[in-house]
């Protein structure tokens, strides 16, 4: 069967630098052509090297990396037709952007017009027009992108991978730069496979996101999925928003289980009957934090809603909501997000007393 | 409102002058502190020591027929000595000293470029024996010359091989220049950025291209810099040339033998025109930078 140019498959992928640790350890994936594709965990995860592995930079230890349906390991980036933009986007020092953007060409021999020709067409759609004589260190931080783009996407590659494209730039020039790449990556309809650390950057521009976790992948979807249905508390506490509560399961009925965190009564979380927990074991529950609401102890309290009793101990505004801090439930953390007209509505004090309350469909047992 | 505010600060400024002048370390337009000019006369004494010596030999090579090795300078301004420099009546081989020290000073700087840069990438890894190696060239560098010399001449002597300029002595040359220059390159390539490497790479060129479109162009400050620490070191080298010339001397070893014999300011004469030279080569090299860059500045602008 033949894959679309851009589908990327890692089969097995194994990456040892000294033979005892595996930096990246036995990774299974598909990546469908023309998507982008996130790859999100904290630094030494091993998120990189695949990344350099896919980009012919490393070979792979193991396993075998297909793009278009063809093991590509072994062979020159060149011929495996990706490109890469590197962290700190490595345009040469002594060439103009035009030249830089021009480098894959004259390296491949193409007469000096038509190569110029070319390039000038790239930095149109690129919009670096009057800035195509400049050396690179004449640009800032955003156009030092853009030409590192433009230099990677002339070579007309099928898959371009990008090393942590943002972290040099300030957070404001982040956000708009973010767009840009979804609008490149759209304009060039090519597979984008895009490092970072940043989860709101993950889940903001791609199609898929990747969590990855000492040179494993824990979870692999739309970034939806991977934010809202976590599977297990390191997917949930990476990518945030969520309070994680452990507790122990103390029975079962009807695809709900009661669990007890130290120092609470029970809460009731629904789960698949086949993967209920034993009674007796320790279990973590996920809530989402702007699926919570905060109640003052007075109120009634309506049968389908679970609740947990708290202190609040410190507040935040945040502008669109406000976060609200209660006791920790054991050892984890506990915080609200009310939206900020609701909280001004009945206001809580530091020290208040509150009650968390949910609807029992919105807890979410990890594995 | 507007006038209010200069006021107030001019007429703050009139109640404490006195304070804020005493006190102040920034310059201001007063009497300077005594320490500027306790430094200024140690920084005057420095450049006199520097230069003075140079100056008086100067001085002394535009003497005319009267002239002697010492003050007072007697017909001056004349050039004199310089024309008894080239009769070659009174003194040694001048030219072709000079012409030997400049083919050996070329060879020096060409292999010193070229070694010094290829070991810089070879150091830029750990490998097997580095630190042996790296030792070895600190211990050449380290090593009086004299004796260094001695030992090139005694191995030469002992395989049975003439020492000649451009054999026994373009080692030791070379065991002298070869530190300096692969310092240098390591100083050089840690600004080198291995991502342009790698980024060069990625845009499909070969290892060849990476070389000469990348890492050469990017490099080439500092390849100029280990040439010209070639060049000079090699052109006025005397401690390890000396035992190892074999028979026929370069420029700092004829000018040497000339101060045994010669008693003329031609001597003197030499060691202007030696200078002359040095800066000769040293401002063609930073003008060959200079003009360099504009080409590229040039080139880039009329794309």
């Amino acid at each position: 069967m033949t894959k679309a140019q851009g589908h990327i498959e890692l089969a097995g992928v194994v990456k040892s630098y000294d033979g005892l640790t595996k930096a990246v350890d036995g990774i299974n994936l598909e990546i469908p052509d023309g998507s982008y594709c996130c790859f999100l965990g904290p630094s030494g995860c091993g998120k990189t090297t695949i990344l350099r592995m896919i980009a012919g930079h490393e070979d792979p230890t193991e396993g075998e990396i297909l793009i278009g349906g063809e093991n590509v390991v072994g062979l020159p980036p060149v011929e495996r037709r990706t490109a890469m933009m590197f962290q700190s986007y490595a345009l040469f020092p002594h060439l103009s952007v035009r030249d830089n953007i021009a480098f894959s060409l004259r390296v491949r021999g193409v007469p000096k017009a038509e190569r110029l020709k070319t390039a000038d067409a790239m930095i149109e759609k690129v919009r670096l027009e009057e800035l195509r004589d400049r050396m690179p260190n004449q640009l800032s931080g955003g156009q030092q992108q853009r030409v590192a783009l433009a230099r990677a996407a002339i070579t007309q590659p099928r898959v371009l991978l990008l090393d942590e494209p943002l972290s040099a730039l300030d957070e404001q020039l982040r956000v708009q730069m973010r767009t840009e790449l979804r609008r490149m990556q759209q304009e060039l309809g090519i597979t984008f496979i895009h490092v970072t650390h940043t989860q709101q950057e993950a889940i903001a521009l791609a199609d898929m996101v990747i969590v990855m976790e000492k040179g494993q992948i824990r979870q692999a979807g739309p970034p939806r999925d991977v934010y809202s249905f976590p599977r297990d508390r390191y997917v949930a506490e990476f990518l945030g928003g969520q309070n994680v509560i452990s507790g122990r399961v103390e029975g079962q009925s009807d695809g709900i289980v009661a669990l007890r965190p130290p120092e609470q009564k029970a809460i009731r979380v629904p789960c698949a009957p086949e993967g209920a927990p034993e009674r007796g074991t320790q279990a973590d529950v996920a809530i989402r934090r702007d699926d919570i609401a905060l109640l003052k102890p007075s109120e009634t309290i309506d049968s389908s809603l679970v609740t947990l009793p708290g202190r609040v101990r410190a507040l935040e505004y945040q502008g669109s909501f406000v976060k609200v801090m209660l006791d920790p439930i054991g050892d984890d953390d506990f915080i609200v997000y009310v939206p900020e007209r609701k909280f001004f509505e009945t206001p809580f004090q530091i020290g208040d007393l509150a009650l968390a309350a949910w609807d029992v469909g919105y807890g979410r047992l990890l594995a | 409102m507007a006038q209010t505010f200069p006021e107030r600060a001019s007429s703050a400024s009139a109640q404490t002058p006195r304070v804020v002048r005493g006190k102040a370390l920034a310059p201001s337009k007063g009497k300077r502190p005594w320490t500027f000019y306790a430094l200024a006369t140690l920084f005057t004494a420095y450049l006199i020591a520097l230069y003075g010596p140079m100056f008086c030999i100067y001085v002394l090579s535009f003497q005319d027929v009267r002239g002697d090795l010492v003050f007072p300078v007697r017909g001056f301004p004349s050039l004199y000595w310089f024309g008894q420099l080239f009769s070659q009546a009174h003194t040694g081989d001048i030219k072709g000293a000079f012409d030997r020290s400049i083919k050996l000073a070329i060879v020096v700087t060409i292999l010193t470029v070229v070694i010094s840069f290829l070991a810089g990438l070879a150091f830029r890894r750990r490998f097997r024996g580095d630190t042996t190696i790296f030792m070895m060239m600190i211990g050449s560098l380290v090593a009086p010359g004299l004796v260094l010399g001695i030992g090139v001449g005694l191995l030469f002597n002992a395989l049975g091989l003439e020492t000649h300029w451009y054999s026994s002595a373009l080692g030791a040359q070379l065991s002298w220049t070869l530190p300096f220059g692969v310092l240098v390159m390591f100083a050089a390539l840690s600004l080198f950025d291995h991502a342009w490497e790698e980024a060069s790479r990625d845009l499909g060129a070969s290892r060849w291209q990476t070389v000469r479109l990348v890492m050469i162009p990017v490099l080439a400050p500092g390849l100029v810099a280990v040439a010209l620490f070639g060049f000079t070191l090699s052109y006025d080298e005397f401690a390890r040339t000396l035992q190892t010339a074999g028979p026929l001397n370069t420029l700092p070893l004829e000018i040497w033998s000339m101060t045994l014999n010669i008693t003329s300011p031609s001597l003197y004469a030499l060691g202007t025109v030696t200078t002359v030279v040095s800066f000769i080569i040293i401002v063609a090299s930073l003008y060959a930078i200079a003009s360099m860059q504009k080409r590229r500045a040039r080139r880039e602008a009329s794309h």
